[in-house]
């Protein structure tokens, strides 16, 4: 199971790569929004995918699977959610404020305004 | 007693949620941040002084013990960042005050200062590899905000990199830190030394090692990696460019420093190696965008990188001298680039440019900025009495101890590149013929300076002084060459 999670997040990454190396700035957004999703996925397989009951005491099972990754993937959802709504809303403003989305055209010339 | 520890990250934090309340009562803002600042410096005071008496600091929060809940950890090296983090924050506020102008500081200019200052002394302190990350996104998010704030088309283009840039350094910290879950199976760092001291010499821990270095070197603006650091602090106005310059950077150099003298030192022929000569490149490629530019702040941002260098061969080359000579020059590097961010900032209010050939003959009209400029550029070059001296020496002795005679060499000339980068701005724009500037009569010069010279006469002390500091300073080291004294302080076996 921990080979085929490990493939699927390795595309997940080809894809993120490749968009984030790609001109347009939406493009790019969408590329950083896989690259996180493969980073979770990457903490819960990392942590093991043994079977096991949810990690609720009530469930009274045996074994259990291991609570800490999920509450750090949960950790680091809600910061990339933090972050990726920041950054489309600043993408937003940027297009508005400088009329592209092309970020061949964002470069400005060095040192000036 | 032992909760003196969180008083600087949490001081902050409160002060950051009481003044988002009235953001458009700008007088109150300004006091609450000033006294709250200055509480801090106590705090962090009293924090030094605890550590040096009693040894290293843990605190567990909520009383889960070591290794099941986070641990705050205050040793040496991280109380005294704590400390000129505060002191940098109470003479960048004070600069902003005058500075920053309205708009922005009713737009919670001040709450995300705060948060800023609670990321810093956060990931200074933590003791637990997932609680820096968080620290991290803290700081981070704060930084973002501070970028772009006012809105103005540099600042949002060069906002749309650094976030970006960000947010994949931080995915990697993420998978870094599953690496690392997965082979040792802990999040607290001193249960992840012991763990990896049971390994021993395993491929995939140089591997984890030197995955840490790209993550954190993208924070710290390292030789290959450092690309998107002149551009992004090119844009916001001088106070945040100070709290830029001479906080974010540095975090991610401790961070290298507390990972690789804590962790990964088993296999330090690879590792250190590899941390020896990105550090010898970075220096490199700093000396030149610094010799390279005629923009005053290019040249002071071109600095950051050139220090970040020195400060990582100490690192690399791992003897006690060394690691006493880096942390010298960590602190003496952040108080000195917001002293000289602050005053690059106030000779660009009283000319309204940053390009050289446009400024000339400010030494007349302005002896005071003038000559504290003149010290704080000798203080960065590291001549004798200043505060760049003791630290450069030990870290070139101990670089010529061990036999790395290029590293250190490069160290040297450094310096005299450097200095002539500084001195550059000195000779073409203090001295010649006085100009006259459009909108210098009402620059608020007095109240400007007030910040960077205390920071400079804190640089002048702090060279004077190095005699008196220097227990200090090698307590930090010792625990940095000796991570058993961590590892029992934290673990209490």
């Amino acid at each position: 199971m921990e080979i085929l999670m490990a493939f699927l997040i390795g595309i997940l990454f080809m894809a993120a790569t490749y968009l984030m190396l790609s001109k347009s700035l939406l493009r790019i957004i969408i590329g950083t929004g896989l690259l996180s999703h493969g980073a979770h996925l990457l903490i819960l397989t990392m942590g093991g995918l043994k079977r096991g009951a949810p990690p609720l005491l009530g469930e009274h099972a045996a074994t259990y699977v291991d609570p800490l990754p999920q509450a750090l993937i949960l950790t680091a959802i809600v910061i990339s959610f933090g972050v990726t709504s920041f950054f489309l809303v600043l993408a937003y403003r940027a297009y508005q404020e400088l009329g592209t989305d092309n970020m061949d055209r964002l470069r400005g010339k060095e040192g000036h305004e | 007693m032992n909760n003196l520890i969180i008083l600087p990250i949490l001081i902050p934090l409160i002060t950051g949620v009481i003044l988002i309340f009235f953001s458009k009562k700008i007088l109150a803002q300004r006091w609450i941040s000033a006294i709250s600042s200055i509480l801090t410096i106590i705090a962090a005071v009293l924090l030094v002084n605890h550590v040096y008496k009693n040894g290293i600091q843990t605190m567990d929060v909520s009383n889960w013990e070591a290794p099941y809940g986070i641990t705050l950890v205050s040793d040496m090296l991280s109380a005294l960042l704590v400390l000129t983090t505060s002191v940098i924050a109470l003479a960048a506020l004070f600069y902003s005050f005058k500075s920053i102008g309205i708009e922005r500081e009713k737009f919670y200019y001040y709450p995300v200062v705060n948060f800023l200052l609670v990321g810093v002394n956060g990931a200074f302190t933590t003791g637990d590899i997932f609680n820096l990350f968080v620290f991290f996104e803290v700081m981070l998010m704060s930084s973002y905000v501070l970028m772009v704030l006012g809105g103005t088309k540099i600042q949002l283009r060069e906002s749309i990199k650094y976030i970006l840039v960000n947010v994949i350094s931080s995915a990697l910290f993420v998978i870094a830190v599953a690496y690392l879950y997965s082979v040792v199976g802990t999040l607290n760092m001193a249960h992840i030394s012991v763990r990896i001291s049971e390994i021993g010499n395993a491929g995939i821990i140089t591997i984890i090692a030197v995955l840490f270095l790209i993550v954190f070197g993208l924070k710290g603006a390292i030789f290959p990696l450092y690309f998107w650091l002149p551009g992004s602090y090119y844009a916001p106005p001088a106070p945040i460019m100070a709290l830029f310059g001479a906080l974010l950077t540095k975090v991610g150099v401790y961070s290298i420093t507390r990972t690789y003298t804590l962790f990964f030192y088993h296999d330090a022929g690879y590792t250190h190696q590899l941390l020896q000569i990105l550090a010898i490149m970075t220096i490199i490629a700093g000396v030149i965008g610094a010799i390279a530019y005629l923009d005053i702040k290019k040249i002071i941002i071109y600095n950051i990188i050139v220090a970040v260098g020195v400060i990582l061969f100490g690192v690399s080359v791992l003897t006690q001298e060394s690691l006493t000579g880096s942390i010298f020059y960590l602190i003496h590097d952040m108080n000195i680039k917001a002293a000289l961010f602050l005053l690059v900032g106030i000779i660009i209010r009283i000319t309204g440019t940053s390009d050289l050939d446009k400024i000339s003959g400010l030494l007349h009209r302005y002896p005071g900025l003038g000559w504290t400029f003149f010290i704080a550029a000798l203080a960065l070059a590291g001549i004798p009495p200043l505060s760049g001296f003791a630290g450069k020496l030990m870290i070139v002795r101990a670089g010529f101890e061990v036999e790395s005679y290029v590293g250190a060499g490069i160290v040297l000339m450094s310096s005299l590149l450097v200095l002539f980068s500084v001195m550059k701005i000195f000779i073409k724009g203090f001295w010649g013929a006085p100009r006259a500037y459009k909108g210098e009569e009402d620059a608020p010069v007095k109240w400007l300076l007030f910040g960077p010279a205390l920071l400079t006469a804190f640089a002048v002390l702090y060279g004077v002084g190095t005699e008196a500091i220097y227990p200090v300073i090698s307590m930090a080291a010792e625990t940095l060459a000796n991570p058993e004294i961590y590892i029992n302080a934290v673990l209490k076996e």
